[in-house]
């Protein structure tokens, strides 16, 4: 199985930004074939928006990171799977050497850096290195290196290439910190989407462990969780083999930030039994009912189940409207609450809302009077955002984290959780 | 200084002013000017002729400057092929670097040279390779492997000449695992393209990669997993091996990792013996599947494509996780398509509740494609799952109740086909969908309607006048409208041999064979013109032949197709489920047409499924169009010639009395079976849980209440009294009955909730509202509520406890102990042959017996066994002994998992007299109690 054979950056509105070819016949029409047929693309239907397709006897197979298009182009059959995650490991790559950013400014600003990168993490199309911490010892982010660090770096480098390709090819063994210290970060987003009539038709977790490791040498750290866990996926650096014997997360860590885990978790509400399954933070009863032609009555009531001590921050509460809607009156129990034509929607914000709490929203919208015959109204989706720090909405708690080093120094732990709303979905 | 700046030089002349600044002698002039060349050549100048004097080149390739160093390579790759000459100058600097101290110069300089396509540079880049395969550093070993591929490119016969081969075969057993991935992946790909055996993998090579799979990159492990794939275990054991091995790779953050590892599993998966121990291996890997939906749109749509394959493949895999692929209201519309396409592939007895529920929200939204799709999977889920058929025939009716146009138009194309599933069984449905015939305006959903008027003729009092209506535009319709119109005419006048019919049939005729240019339409109007004319017996007995009833299971990929790409999961063929041969051969023709041309930019897209799905559906109008539109992945050509002899064979013979259905037939038959639909029907099928269970509710009520045992009394329930239990009902459905009195509460109760903890038997309820209205004090209800068996709600122990929590607006949780009686979970279908009665007896060990002696009397065997049979305990065989009679007796508990547990009992007893000593066997011993209390309710 071949791998792929040209990498394109492409713009919104076409442009090539990036293009290396790794295999020989490529044909150069690549981009124009793009152009015709993704980007200008007039129809909108499943066929027409896939990512991967086939124009002028090649393989597209592309990737959107905000306004640029990643292009992977193969004559064979490769693996599609593997050639798209690596795109997204291209774009998490020049995130972390670009402070994050990633669109057409940080790619034309830097292209010489990016050049360089293609060079390293694909050979002949076969993805390669695409750590981040590994590919910093080799290549050097631009702009902020004097000449003279350069040069012992450089000379560092010459001895990174057992490590780039060693068995623990993420850390180097040199690393020293005046202060130890771990910081874990349990990040989760919870997906709901309720029914009109008030059953939960999909609820899920998807969680994130994020650490930040400062440690020196070569530690050994274990990270001990309670048996929540559904389906877990693991940093490279984790030993899999003794997770799955032992249950414990194990693991020398890259030096930095990274995300050691991602996990996700199902289940219906838990209201009877805490501890299993979900626990939904937001519940809301929506009722929108259409007093004749103009005039809309919306009532919301929102219901909070995570306990009282805690406090969700900036709640966004968003109601869809038909699209001739003119202008509301509220009526609140706390926020703030307008129409935003922009969004379509009545824009309900709480700063603060306080754990096992409720509030409500009752509006009467008005709409503008057309005499054209009224489009049936779809009635999309009631949407929510919030955050509520110190909180897990899977129940995983952190039984234990331990490091172990050979010097044995005294380490800071820090642990923190953060839940927060990724799709949450009211039907109305 | 950011280096965008070289982006934006647009000015003339600046050609001339790079050149100055190439041959500047300062260094850092010199590396901007580099930037600006490489800029350019990225957005597609031509730039080769900056380096005229070749030493230029040379000279910046010779600094100790990585990145002006890198810069200038990148350049060669690119013009070496035009200016070979170029190439030539610095083959000398390359070949020194390949002996540089620094290993990053070393690997560079043998990675770059591979990539130079010129024969001069690769007749010098043989010997530096040989060097570096055998290079003391890992890295430059890593870089040399992959040039291996590189070379074998340009020339194979060098790469054979020098025995690269060999060494790259060494190479999989080195120490270091990035080198023993690369080794892989270049043989993988050299074998790809080689005739001969270049990189077979046997027992010794196995256990090295499985070895390097635990220590490479992300990128490592998926080469050496799809390098795998390729393995052929040597037995059962073996392959059980690779999968214990393989199935931490399950847990990877990175999906192609997983989706090689599932690959792989699947292959092992295939030989092992034992099925019990597939099924737990495929059980495992569900969750792995479903996280994959956890990354990008992309990447979900390539693991959508990917999950598709595989529940074709491996049946019931993701049965419990249908809800995963409900699509959210923002997925891109190429995901939501896919999620479709699994929902109505997982939709089964169970679900189908919950999933038509989904596709009607859909049918709501604003995209009319995605809509459209809705619409049609309901009726493939009609056409698919007969037992749900009613209630998919009633979604669609409800939408066409909705008057949205294309709405209307799609469930007329979708009912079409339901007809041709279930003849005759859906008749309700044509008169609502008479009275919407202005909505059609386009050409298939008219054909469609054409066709159900014809072929129903006989049931619609004014189907002359219907047919009128679209024969007033005749002249102006599409082919496929015209063919149906024809055909339907036709079958109007032999279904109603009267008057009007014979008005109508003439003009048709006398249009289509006088004043058309089509000439299938003529040709086929001429055949029906002289059939009619020299026989109408004949004509009749060819034209309302019963149609062949089309197939359910026909949407999907062919399974020889389907069974070569689940060996290639992840790749582009399994992506566009189509094989590899028929676009990698294609693609190298079309390239090689289009260099000819010098032209490109010819868009030759072939989409696969919907694509398909269209031609298919458009094809050809009347009943032909019918069977294209059930088998969508068979694109049927619109070639005119098989589409007459379609609806020719079409025509087949038989007495149409004799086809002709009992209209009234379907609703009483499905009365029994199916009330709930009938009533949602009537009460406009407002579709929500709570609407479809009230009713049911109310069917259950009168009566059902008094023999279910007080769970919760008035004190203890805050004034509310429950009585329940779990029951199976006829067809098997399991349903918590209760019945809810507020004896005491003071103020009336709304909300009810239910939620079951987690049980031994797996048990959840389909909805936790309870359907039952508000309670005023003093009055009662009863309720019932649909149960499921969901492994992933079940304990490990088999135990009949069950802790039920009911919630009530006004009074909070409550919470109950209940037993689920081992009778609700016997199954139908568990009876089992005698000879595997016996057999099973005797392989079960002696621990798996238990005995006990139950006060009952039985006085007659007839009698005993229709009551056991009642309670779905089946006897076997009877047996008359020495002073006493003895019956076999087997019953089948469904388990969690959908598996049965069989369970063996022999009854012995004295007619007439107390006590029958009671054998138990099976495999589960811990149903002992609940076997034998079945037993005893079923003879009590």
């Amino acid at each position: 199985m071949d791998s792929l054979g040209a990498i394109y950056f492409i713009s919104g509105r076409g442009d090539v930004l990036i293009q290396r070819t790794y295999r020989d016949d490529i044909d150069k029409n690549i981009p124009a074939a793009f152009r015709t047929n993704v980007i200008n693309s007039k129809s909108l239907d499943s066929a027409s928006t896939a990512p991967v397709r086939q124009f002028i006897g090649s393989s597209f197979i592309h990737l959107r990171a905000g306004s640029v298009y990643l292009l992977a182009i193969t004559r064979t059959n490769s693996n599609a799977m593997m050639i798209l995650q690596f795109l997204s490991k291209v774009v998490d790559l020049i995130k972390s050497y670009c402070h994050g950013d990633f669109n057409e400014e940080v790619i034309k600003a830097n292209f010489v850096l990016i050049y360089e990168l293609l060079d390293e993490i694909l050979d002949f199309g076969y993805p390669q290195i695409s750590e981040p911490a590994v590919l910093k010892s080799l290549i050097f982010q631009k702009g902020f290196v004097l000449e003279s660090t350069k040069k012992k770096r450089e000379a560092a480098a010459q001895n990174a290439t057992l490590q780039v390709t060693g068995a623990v090819g993420w850390r180097q063994d040199s690393i020293k910190y005046k202060k130890n210290e771990v910081f874990l970060d349990a990040i989760e987003t919870v997906n709901m989407l309720m029914s009109a009539q008030g059953s939960v038709l999909r609820c899920d977790v998807q969680g994130r462990v994020v650490m930040k490791c400062f440690l020196s040498g070569m530690p050994d750290v274990k990270l001990g969780l309670n048996d929540k866990l559904e389906d877990v996926t693991f940093h490279p650096c984790v030993n899999l083999g003794r997770f799955q014997a032992e249950q414990v997360v194990s693991f020398v860590p890259p030096d930095g930030e990274f995300e050691l885990m991602k996990y996700r978790c199902t289940g219906e509400e838990p209201w009877p039994w805490p501890g299993q399954g979900i626990n939904l933070p937001f519940k809301a009863v929506v009722l929108v009912t259409e007093k004749g032609r103009t005039r809309l009555e919306v009532s919301v009531k929102l219901k909070s189940s995570f306990p009282s001590n805690l406090f969700a921050t900036n709640v966004i509460v968003l109601i869809p409207m038909p699209e001739q809607t003119a202008r509301a009156n509220f009526q609140l129990s706390t926020g703030k609450a307008k129409y935003d034509p922009k969004r379509g929607s009545l824009v309900w914000k709480i700063k603060r809302f306080a754990g096992d709490a409720e509030q409500s929203l009752s509006a009467s919208v008005e709409q503008i009077a057309t005499t054209r015959e009224k489009k049936a109204w779809s009635r999309p989706p009631m949407g929510m955002s919030f955050q509520i720090p110190m909180h897990s909405a899977s129940g995983v708690r952190v039984q234990y984290l331990k490091v172990w080093e050979k010097s044995s120094y005294k380490v800071d732990k820090w642990v923190r959780k953060l839940c927060k709303s990724g799709d949450y979905h009211t039907r109305f | 200084m950011a280096d965008g700046r070289f982006f934006s030089t647009t000015k003339k002349g600046e050609v001339a002013e790079y050149k100055n600044d190439l041959h500047s002698l300062d260094r850092k002039s010199q590396k901007n000017a580099v930037k600006r060349v490489i800029a350019a050549m990225t957005v597609g100048k031509d730039v080769s002729s900056l380096f005229p004097g070749t030493h230029n080149v040379v000279n910046c390739m010779q600094t100790e400057d990585m990145e002006l160093k890198k810069l200038v390579y990148l350049y060669l790759i690119n013009y070496a092929k035009t200016q070979p000459d170029l190439a030539i100058m610095a083959v000398n600097t390359f070949v020194k670097d390949t002996q540089d101290p620094n290993p990053l110069i070393r690997a560079l300089a043998v990675r770059t040279m591979g990539c130079i396509r010129v024969d001069k540079i690769t007749e010098y880049l043989c010997d530096p390779l040989q060097r570096c395969l055998k290079d003391e550093d890992p890295y430059v070993r890593k870089t040399a492997a992959v040039c291996v591929a590189k070379l074998y490119d340009i020339s194979a016969e060098m790469v054979e000449d020098r025995g690269f081969l060999d060494v790259l075969r060494d190479m999989v057993g080195d120490a270091n695992p990035m080198v023993v991935a690369n080794a892989v992946a270049a043989l993988a790909e050299i074998q790809a393209s080689s005739s001969g055996p270049v990189f077979v993998i046997d027992g010794a090579v196995l256990t090295k990669l499985l070895r390097a799979l635990n220590e490479c990159s992300e990128w490592g492990q998926v080469f050496i997993l799809d390098a795998l794939a390729a393995y052929t275990p040597a037995d059962s054991r073996d392959a059980e091996g690779i999968v214990e091995r393989v199935a931490a790779r399950l847990q990877h953050a990175n999906g192609a990792v997983v989706l090689s590892a599932i690959k792989l599993i699947l292959h092992a998966a295939k030989y092992i013996e034992d099925a019990g121990a597939r099924a737990a291996i495929h059980k495992k890997l569900a969750p792995p599947l479903v996280t994959l939906l956890g990354a990008e749109p992309e990447i979900q749509y390539v693991a959508l494509r990917n999950i598709d394959l595989i529940v074709q493949s491996v049946p019931g895999i993701l049965s419990h996780e249908v809800k995963v692929f409900f699509c959210k209201y923002n997925d891109p519309i190429y995901v939501k398509t896919e999620k479709l396409e699994i929902m109505i592939k997982l939709a089964d007895e169970k679900n189908i509740d919950q999933v038509l529920l989904e596709l009607r929200e859909y049918a709501s939204e604003v995209d009319v494609d995605f809509v459209r799709k809705a619409v049609r999977a309901v009726g493939r889920c009609a056409i698919s799952l007969e037992p749900a058929a009613e209630r998919c025939v009633n979604v669609l009716l409800d939408l066409i109740q909705g008057r949205v146009s294309y709405v209307v138009q799609e469930a007329v194309v979708v009912l079409r086909d339901v007809f041709r599933r279930y003849p005759g069984r859906y008749e309700r449905v044509i008169a609502p969908l008479c009275e919407c015939l202005e909505a059609l305006d386009e050409p298939e959903a008219k054909a469609a309607m054409v066709w159900i008027i014809g072929e129903y003729a006989d049931r619609i009092d004014n189907a002359d006048e219907l047919l009128e209506q679209f024969l007033e535009g005749f002249p102006e319709e599409s082919p496929g409208v015209q063919l149906a119109l024809v055909t339907a005419t036709v079958k109007l006048f032999l279904r109603k041999p009267s008057e009007k019919p014979q008005a109508l049939i003439q003009l048709v005729l006398s249009y289509a064979t006088q004043e058309t240019d089509s000439p299938d339409l003529r040709d086929r109007a001429y055949i029906y013109w002289r059939l009619l004319s020299a026989d109408p017996d004949a004509a009749r007995d060819v034209v309302l032949a019963p149609r062949p009833v089309i197939e359910a299971a026909a949407d999907g990929v062919d399974p020889a197709l389907r069974a070569e790409l689940l060996g290639e999961l992840g790749s582009l063929a399994s992506v566009l489920h189509r094989p590899a041969a028929a676009f990698t051969s294609a693609a190298r023709l079309a390239v090689r047409r289009a260099s000819q041309l010098g032209a490109g930019g010819v868009g030759v897209s072939r989409s696969t499924s919907t694509a398909a799905d269209e031609a298919g559906g458009t094809a050809a109008g009347g009943s032909a169009g019918g069977s294209a539109a059930a088998t969508p992945h068979v694109p049927t050509p619109p070639a005119p010639v098989p589409d007459l002899l379609g609806d020719l064979l079409d025509l087949g013979g038989a007495d149409a009395d004799a086809a002709a259905p009992a209209p009234t037939q379907a609703p009483t038959t499905h009365a029994a079976a199916g009330a709930p639909d009938v009533l949602d029907l009537l009460g406009g099928l407002s579709v929500s849980n709570g609407a479809v269970f009230g009713a049911d509710a109310g069917r259950a009520a009168p009566g059902a209440a008094s023999h279910l045992p007080v769970l919760l009394a008035a004190e203890a329930g805050k004034g509310l009294v429950i009585r329940g239990g779990v029951e199976r009902e006829a067809g098997g459905q399991l349903a918590y009955q209760l019945h809810l009195e507020n004896a005491g509460a003071g103020v009336p109760l709304d909300g009810f909730m239910i939620q079951l903890n987690k049980n031994g038997w797996g048990l959840v309820p389909q909805s936790q509202t309870i359907p039952v209205p508000r309670l005023a004090p003093g009055a009662s209800a009863s309720a019932r509520v649909p149960l499921v068996q969901n492994p992933a709600s079940a304990t490990p122990a088999l135990t009949p406890a069950l802790q039920v929590a009911i919630k009530v607006s006004q009074l909070g949780v409550l919470y109950l102990a209940d037993a689920v009686p081992l009778a609700a979970l016997l199954r139908e279908d568990g009876r089992t042959s005698p000879e595997a009665f016996v057999g099973e007896w005797q392989a079960l060990p002696d621990a798996a017996e238990q005995a006990r002696t139950l006060p009952l009397v039985i006085h007659a065997v007839p009698a005993a066994q229709a009551s056991l049979e009642a309670a779905r305990l089946f006897v076997m065989a009877h047996k008359s002994v020495p002073g006493a009679e003895v019956l076999y007796v087997t019953g089948a508990a469904g388990l969690p998992s959908g598996q049965r547990a069989q369970l063996l009992l022999e009854l012995r007893f004295v007619p007439g007299q107390r006590g029958v000593a009671t054998v138990f066997k099976a495999q589960e011993t811990s149903l002992a109690p609940a076997a034998f209390d079945a037993v005893a309710a079923a003879l009590s």
